[in-house]
């Protein structure tokens, strides 16, 4: 298929489908409005796959370049395309907003709003991870939060208002953080036209002609900050328990899955590439935040009683090793050089992994959650028990995608974390032990969940007789991911053989773009 | 000169004047009509909204003509007429367009929702063509006593138009208030104008240049020099006439006011034209006192200044409007605070303008007008929008307090996510037209701090209030769409196939057009900003 359509098709055939749904459909039809939504999902998600089969795994760089004029003054394009870094996450995106709405026959107030909304922030998400604008990147970067505020606001728990202003509030400051240092490379760019342009920025910051090495630590902390309230990452991440336990559960799903990811995709794309000298200044305390996102996030998850809550600390604590395995990125002061440059490699390798990784076990975890919650409308902790005794099938799956999480090897959680903690011995190896030690309280919080909820005699709390096998769709759902986790646990090779060259070859011009900011601080030193 | 021959180049002064006049007498001949249909009882047969909306009709089409005509010449063609009292250019057609489709949409408006009567027709529209017309000769002036008439002839009729909802208390408390505060300012400014032109010897604006060249030729250029000091007084003072008509802060106590007396039509108008046609006046005063050698960098603290009272007017705008329960409150506070993100355009301008590297600029001084242009388009669709979905509620609730939109999602949609998609341009979210607008303003504002660092901070509070401004748009919406509506509420049937709906969503459309597709509008007001023709 035409590269140029199949991308733009990923991004607008979900806002296509939600035009027709809200033109066509009679709003008392649920089933049909839910079943014609979920082809769109699972449209979009064909769409991906036959992307994936075109995509060259093995060659760096981007692929299925896009570009059209659209703000011609201004210099804006409509410019997409995919490498191996955005690849994955836009596989992640497709199969997490599948699952998510095959999740949302739950949902039974105002349901074509929601299938409306849901449709449009799929289009969002895909934008970002399609785009190679800075302002294309930028519009979608917004694009997704109204819908999210009418998700959570309208169809969430008890506490749904005052979760949504928080999530828009937050993400919207870091937002407008990111707009500035947007406009730093739109007049530093030394091409006119391409000054939106990410791939054209990156190799001017490469060449180390974009920003001073000043300005780089200022554009670097506007983009981090932005980016690090997405992760999210201490001290900013409490928007997240809000709006994961409030959320519905596909919305967690998708919250979790891939918003989150973003966060993440954000620094490897821009902040890094657009400011290696501020990145590597810079490389010090993200680690450490890293490093206290994770004890702190697993700390803070063996405090809740709630189930929900419980997940969703857990993902901070989970995304913490994404942002340590971005930053182990050692130099040697005096000559600039990159010291083992193969660790820091192995490092991003592995945050990348743990992207999908958690993608796959969190949304998993979230809509099992998710699955008790409708039976039995409560979520704490303390009044679960014997849940292995009624519906087995289910304490199963779920067995499988908590130990996914917590990082059992043989499952996909397992190789993120592990190839992190290697390279960030190479970096710092207190903070090395550090964060190896957070695998135990990980182990710690979930095996105590599982305990707590699964096993025991005999459930004692209420509506102790709604407890009914899960459905097919239930159960369809549970195994795709569980089989998921399984797969990219034992064969790891299928998303890291596809990321690989493109994380090299990024972090090769980081490095030299470092070592050309460096050369000019010593001159700007010398002159002085 | 012979009597004969000064009557002759009058004559041929005016007679190729006139033409170029066409817009303004199209809506004179409109008012004159009108008022005479009264008269003679024809206002039964043709109501004079209909008269009115012909009238608004022709002269957006004249001045489309006008600037086809225009840019077939050049883009910067530009020509004075009436003596040189005002001047044609990109510009002044620019803002015709803009004010007369303006009011056309306003007189559909009023038509549609019935404010004001049959009865008060003509009345209204009269006073309402004569304000637009008053905006028209601000955006065209040439020389200061014409600035000082456009100001007046667009206040007179904005005053009555406040005060029109005749009974009613705070209406009339409303038009008081805004009589005082605005013959206050006509005077501060005419002492202004004054205290310019005594100094410096003319009333023609595109002398004011060369004039300041040679007033500071030989002085120290600054604040020491007497008569430069008089100067920058007078050119204070004329400042604080135009930023009383914007609303900027500390000049703003007025609009609240007048905005919850007025109807909301009125308000509408008020925040969008009378905005535009200070912009339009402010853009050009402050270009004619531009460039001039010697005086750059009192120019420059000028620049600044505007740039300071754009951070304290968005900031307080926005602070101030978290505590109304009256939407129309809400909006004036909300006016007074994109009053501020528009003069940051303005700040930019001046102090890129006088910049010692001026000319280098001169792409990104015509961009900053690029900017303020298009965010005034923007903000004329996604504020009349809010404006017409209150005036169309309120004439089925009788209310006008947030409160009277609990949960109206169910049973007018369509009024619900017009408003939610102008609320959202307003905060500045893409891909609406807000969004553009404000990137535009905030990347002037942003090229002006490489000559100023003060316009670094003035971005800062820019992009800092964008996140104020959500909480209380964001609460209007919450309202709407997340409360339900009590059983006591009275219904507001609107449903899509109306011609309120209608009317809403087209203005709707037109603001998620500028956000999606900006190249067109965009590249317009780029042409229109070169037709000011900086450095020719």
């Amino acid at each position: 298929m035409n590269p140029e359509f199949l991308l733009s098709a990923i991004i607008f055939l979900p806002t296509f489908g939600a035009l027709l749904l809200a033109l066509l459909f009679d709003s008392k039809n649920a089933e049909a409005m839910r079943l014609f939504a979920f082809a769109t999902t699972l449209v979009t998600f064909g769409l991906t796959l036959v992307l994936w089969g075109d995509f060259q795994g093995a060659t760096p760089g981007i692929q299925f370049e896009v570009a059209k004029q659209w703000i011609p003054t201004w210099h804006v394009y409509y410019r997409l395309g995919v490498d191996g870094i955005s690849m994955p996450l836009v596989l992640l995106t497709g199969l997490i907003s599948a699952l998510a709405m095959g999740a949302s026959w739950s949902i039974t107030k105002h349901i074509k709003g929601y299938l409306v909304l849901f449709l449009m922030l799929e289009t969002g998400m895909m934008g970002v991870f399609l785009s190679l604008d800075f302002f294309l990147f930028y519009v979608f970067w917004e694009v997704m939060l109204l819908p999210m505020y009418f998700l959570i606001g309208v169809w969430g728990g008890p506490r749904k208002e005052y979760a949504a202003i928080k999530f828009f509030l937050y993400t919207l400051a870091g937002s407008v953080l990111m707009l500035v240092a947007m406009l730093m490379f739109y007049f530093n760019a030394p091409e006119p036209d391409g000054r939106f342009n990410l791939i054209k920025l990156a190799e001017a910051a490469t060449a180390g002609g974009l920003l001073s090495p000043s300005l780089q630590i200022t554009a670097f902390v506007m983009l981090f900050i932005g980016f690090a309230i997405k992760l999210p990452a201490f001290p900013v991440h409490t928007w997240l328990p809000d709006a994961h336990v409030e959320a519905p559960t596909p919305i967690s799903m998708i919250l979790a899955g891939v918003l989150l990811k973003m966060g993440g995709y954000g620094i490897i794309r821009i902040a890094f590439p657009l400011c290696p000298y501020g990145a590597q200044y810079w490389a010090y305390t993200m680690v450490a935040i890293g490093v206290v996102s994770i004890i702190y996030g697993a700390f803070a998850a063996l405090a809740q009683t709630d189930f929900k809550r419980l997940v969703a600390y857990s993902s901070v604590s989970h995304m913490g090793y994404v942002l340590l395995g971005l930053a182990v990125w050692k130099i040697n002061e005096n000559t600039g050089e990159t010291i083992g440059s193969d660790y820091w490699q192995m490092g991003l390798n592995g945050a990348m992994f743990q992207m999908i990784a958690h993608g796959i076990s969190s949304a998993g975890m979230f809509f099992m959650v998710g699955v008790i919650y409708d039976r039995v409308h409560h979520r704490d902790l303390n009044r679960f028990g014997g849940l292995m005794g009624k519906m087995p099938l289910y304490s199963g799956l779920s067995a499988g995608l908590f130990f996914a999480g917590l990082g059992l090897p043989g499952l996909c959680g397992f190789i993120g974390e592990v190839f992190v903690v290697l390279s960030t011995w190479n970096f710092n190896w207190i903070l090395a032990v550090v964060a190896a030690s957070g695998v135990i309280l990980t182990a710690g919080y979930i095996l105590w969940a599982l305990q707590r909820v699964y096993l025991g005699a005999e459930y004692k709390g209420p509506h102790a007789e709604d407890l009914t096998p899960l459905n097919t769709r239930e159960k369809a759902i549970a195994s795709v991911l569980l089989v998921l986790a399984i797969v990219f646990g034992v064969y790891p090779a299928t998303m890291i053989n596809m990321m690989e060259p493109s994380v090299k070859a990024m972090a090769e011009s980081v490095e030299s773009g470092y070592q050309n900011s460096a050369k000019q601080v010593i001159q700007l030193q010398a002159q002085r | 000169m012979l009597f004969t021959e000064l009557i002759n180049s009058l004559l041929l002064d005016t007679t190729q004047s006139l033409p170029r006049f066409a817009v303004e007498l199209c809506l004179s001949a409109t008012i004159v009509l009108m008022l005479l249909m009264r008269l003679s009882g024809f206002d039964k047969l043709i109501p004079a909204s209909l008269m009115a909306t012909i009238g608004a009709l022709v002269a957006s089409v004249l001045a489309y003509k006008q600037y086809d005509a225009l840019h077939s010449v050049a883009v910067d063609a530009s020509s004075k007429i009436f003596t040189g009292l005002l001047i044609h250019d990109g510009f002044t057609v620019y803002f015709r367009g803009f004010l007369a489709l303006f009011l056309l949409l306003t007189v559909a408006l009023t038509s549609l929702t019935g404010i004001p009567d049959e009865e008060d027709g003509p009345d209204f529209y009269s006073l309402l063509f004569g304000a637009t017309i008053g905006m028209m000769l601000m955006v065209s002036a040439n020389n200061l006593l014409m600035l000082f008439i456009g100001v007046e002839m667009a206040s007179v009729p904005s005053y009555a138009m406040v005060g029109f909802l005749k009974g009613r208390k705070p209406s009339s408390e409303a038009a008081l208030k805004y009589v005082v505060y605005g013959a206050g300012a006509a005077g501060v400014m005419l002492y202004g104008i004054s205290l310019v032109a005594g100094v410096l010897g003319t009333t023609d604006m595109s002398l004011l240049v060369s004039r300041l060249t040679s007033a500071a030729a030989g002085g120290s250029g600054g604040l020491n020099d007497p008569e430069l000091r008089t100067v920058a007084l007078g050119i204070m003072l004329i400042m604080v006439g135009l930023a009383f008509k914007l609303s900027l802060v500390p000049f703003h106590f007025w609009c609240p006011d007048a905005f919850e007396g007025a109807s909301a039509e009125v308000a509408g108008f008020l925040s969008v034209a009378s905005k535009a046609g200070a912009f339009g006046l402010l853009v050009r005063f402050a270009l004619s006192i531009s460039g001039a050698e010697g005086t750059g960098p009192l120019m420059i603290s000028f620049g600044v200044g505007l740039g300071f009272i754009a951070c304290l007017t968005t900031t307080f705008g926005n602070l101030a409007a978290y505590a109304q329960t009256n939407l129309k409150r809400l909006l004036a506070y909300s006016t007074i605070a994109h009053a501020g993100y528009m003069v940051m355009a303005v700040a930019a301008l001046m102090v890129m303008a006088n910049s010692p590297n001026a000319k280098a600029l001169e792409l990104n001084i015509n961009q900053s007008i690029e900017g303020l242009l298009y965010y005034l388009v923007v903000y004329l669709f996604m504020n009349l929008g809010a404006f017409a979905v209150i005036a169309i509620a309120r004439n089925y609730t009788f209310s006008e307090e947030v409160d009277s939109f609990k949960g109206l999602v169910s049973q007018s949609p369509t009024l619900c996510i017009v408003m939610l998609i102008c609320m959202f341009s307003l905060v500045g979210m893409p891909p609406f037209g807000g969004f553009v607008g404000k990137l535009f303003i905030f990347a002037s504002a942003f090229k002006a701090g490489e000559t100023h660092w003060f316009m670094y901070v003035v971005v800062a509070f820019g992009a800092l209030n964008t996140v104020f401004s959500l909480v209380y748009y964001i609460r209007v919406l919450r309202t709407m769409f997340l409360e339900t509506r009590p059983a006591d509420a009275r219904p507001v049937p609107v449903p899509l196939a109306s011609w309120e709906s209608a009317f809403v969503v087209t203005l709707a459309v037109f603001v998620l057009l500028l956000g999606v597709l900006p190249n067109m509008m965009s590249q317009t007001a780029n042409n229109a900003a070169q037709s000011l023709a900086l450095f020719h």
